[in-house]
């Protein structure tokens, strides 16, 4: 045998069996569908948190303005392990509910603080003129916020706000400090079954890009959408 | 129709209005001319509270509206505005533009807006944009969709802060020529300007506002022709 053929098959050895052997596949199929819960959760949970704390920052009340300041302070502050460890083992360690769930509410929790600053940035960039156009027709702020601000705000700020949902996917990949099985912590397990550390870690890899390729073509569909307006 | 009294404004320390006492009668067109930086744009803006008033007093059809009592909104229903920077929303088509605020505000069904929306495009000749964006038009259909979008609330009162210093000036008359035919349908119109040919032919009334203060107040042939203050024959010895 060639060296080439030699080297192809030892790789394809290692194929098996770090992902066709005891159907260790299927462990890292349940990890993609962890990361996607997890990560699917974290946003919805993301978005939310940072309209809110976005509307508090904005807001003229001082109380509210502080609420919203400390809260991104302290988020930004602390690294995201830390704060997932103290959510799990400290905040809800009394608290029966899924892993999966209490960890999407720690990254949500996370996530919120920067979809916060982004939303902020992204109503401050509507022109001002925009609220004035709408309050002289007689709309009140709320009216003039969500009916003209707001879907303006929303182009502005997609592109940012997609680079928070992969951010925050990758971020998922520490789960297993909690004792989820994602998609890393599947790959670590095959790497400890089988003494080998470049497939499954490669593997991993591939399987963070894949997914995170399928969103990025998605999203930019939605982006093209919703320029449809800019059109000239 | 609007009233205003010892109208002050200030802007931190600023004093940008020091005291304008005006009447404007239903039907009137007052054009406020008068250097940049006069006040000019914010005794406007004061009218619909845009800017809020120092100090003074401020009347729409015998109502204060400058106190915390009355809903602003419900009273700049009455009152429509056109900006110099257009400032239509640019995420909806010109239709929408036109007809979001009174289905918004329950002044009338989508079909009775739609319907009254055709009429204005028709009336500014903008028929065919209806279904266009705002980034598809030129300035002068911009500010001519800003009007038609204004008149859609059926307001009593017109104000208008320098409707064409944004233009080009090939698209000037068109803007102007639409604002001359809302004139002659009797519309009350309140309108900053520098365009002192259109004030001289459209005015009721023509005020000289310096230093935030009517300096001068009368025909466009008294104000043009015959000014009496200083500061205004100079002003007007400038831009004529």
């Amino acid at each position: 045998m060639t060296g080439m053929q030699q080297w192809f098959s030892r790789i394809s050895d290692l194929f098996v069996k770090c992902f066709i052997r005891d159907d260790r596949y299927k462990l890292l199929l349940s990890g993609v569908g962890v990361t996607i819960k997890v990560s699917l959760l974290a946003v919805i949970i993301g978005i939310l948190i940072g309209m809110l704390i976005a509307l508090c920052n904005l807001s003229k009340n001082k109380f509210l303005k502080a609420v919203g300041g400390v809260y991104t302070d302290v988020i930004r502050g602390t690294p995201s392990v830390t704060q997932l460890m103290l959510i799990y083992f400290v905040i809800f360690a009394t608290v029966n509910l899924p892993k999966w769930i209490i960890a999407a509410i720690a990254f949500g929790i996370n996530s919120g603080a920067y979809v916060s600053e982004i939303i902020r940035g992204g109503i401050l960039s509507v022109d001002h003129g925009q609220t004035e156009a709408g309050r002289s027709l007689g709309l009140n702020a709320f009216q003039t916020m969500t009916r003209i601000v707001i879907p303006q705000a929303v182009k502005n700020i997609f592109p940012a706000l997609c680079n928070e949902f992969i951010v925050l996917i990758k971020e998922t990949a520490i789960v297993g400090y909690v004792g989820l099985m994602d998609i890393q912590k599947a790959g670590d397990f095959i790497k400890s079954a089988t003494f080998n550390a470049p497939m499954p870690l490669f593997g991993t890899a591939v399987i963070y890009y894949v997914l995170i390729k399928i969103l990025t073509l998605t999203l930019r569909q939605v982006e093209n959408h919703l320029r449809k307006s800019d059109v000239r | 129709m609007i009233k205003v009294k010892n109208l002050h404004k200030h802007f931190g320390g600023l004093a940008v209005l020091n005291g304008i006492d005006e009447h404007i009668s239903q039907g009137e067109v007052v054009v406020i001319i008068g250097p940049s930086g006069s006040g000019k744009s914010t005794f406007l803006r004061c009218l619909n509270l845009l800017e809020d008033v120092t100090e003074g007093e401020i009347y729409v059809d015998d109502e204060q509206i400058n106190t915390p009592k009355v809903n602003i909104n419900v009273v700049r229903q009455k009152m429509g505005m056109v900006f110099q920077q257009f400032n239509l929303f640019p995420h909806l088509t010109i239709m929408d533009n036109i007809t979001l605020a009174p289905v918004l505000l329950k002044k009338m069904t989508k079909a009775e807006a739609v319907k009254k929306g055709e009429e204005l495009l028709e009336r500014v000749n903008l028929a065919e944009k209806a279904d266009a964006y705002p980034a598809q038009l030129s300035g002068g259909q911009k500010q001519r969709v800003a009007i038609a979008r204004a008149l859609a609330m059926n307001p009593e009162i017109m104000l208008f802060d320098e409707p064409t210093s944004a233009l080009d000036p090939e698209m000037v008359g068109e803007v102007l020529d639409v604002m001359k035919d809302l004139a002659k349908s009797g519309m009350t119109m309140v309108i900053v300007t520098h365009e002192m040919g259109f004030a001289r032919e459209v005015a009721s009334r023509v005020l000289f506002i310096d230093q935030g203060v009517v300096m001068e107040s009368g025909t466009p042939e008294e104000v043009f022709n015959h000014p009496r203050c200083d500061r205004a024959k100079l002003f007007l010895s400038k831009v004529l």
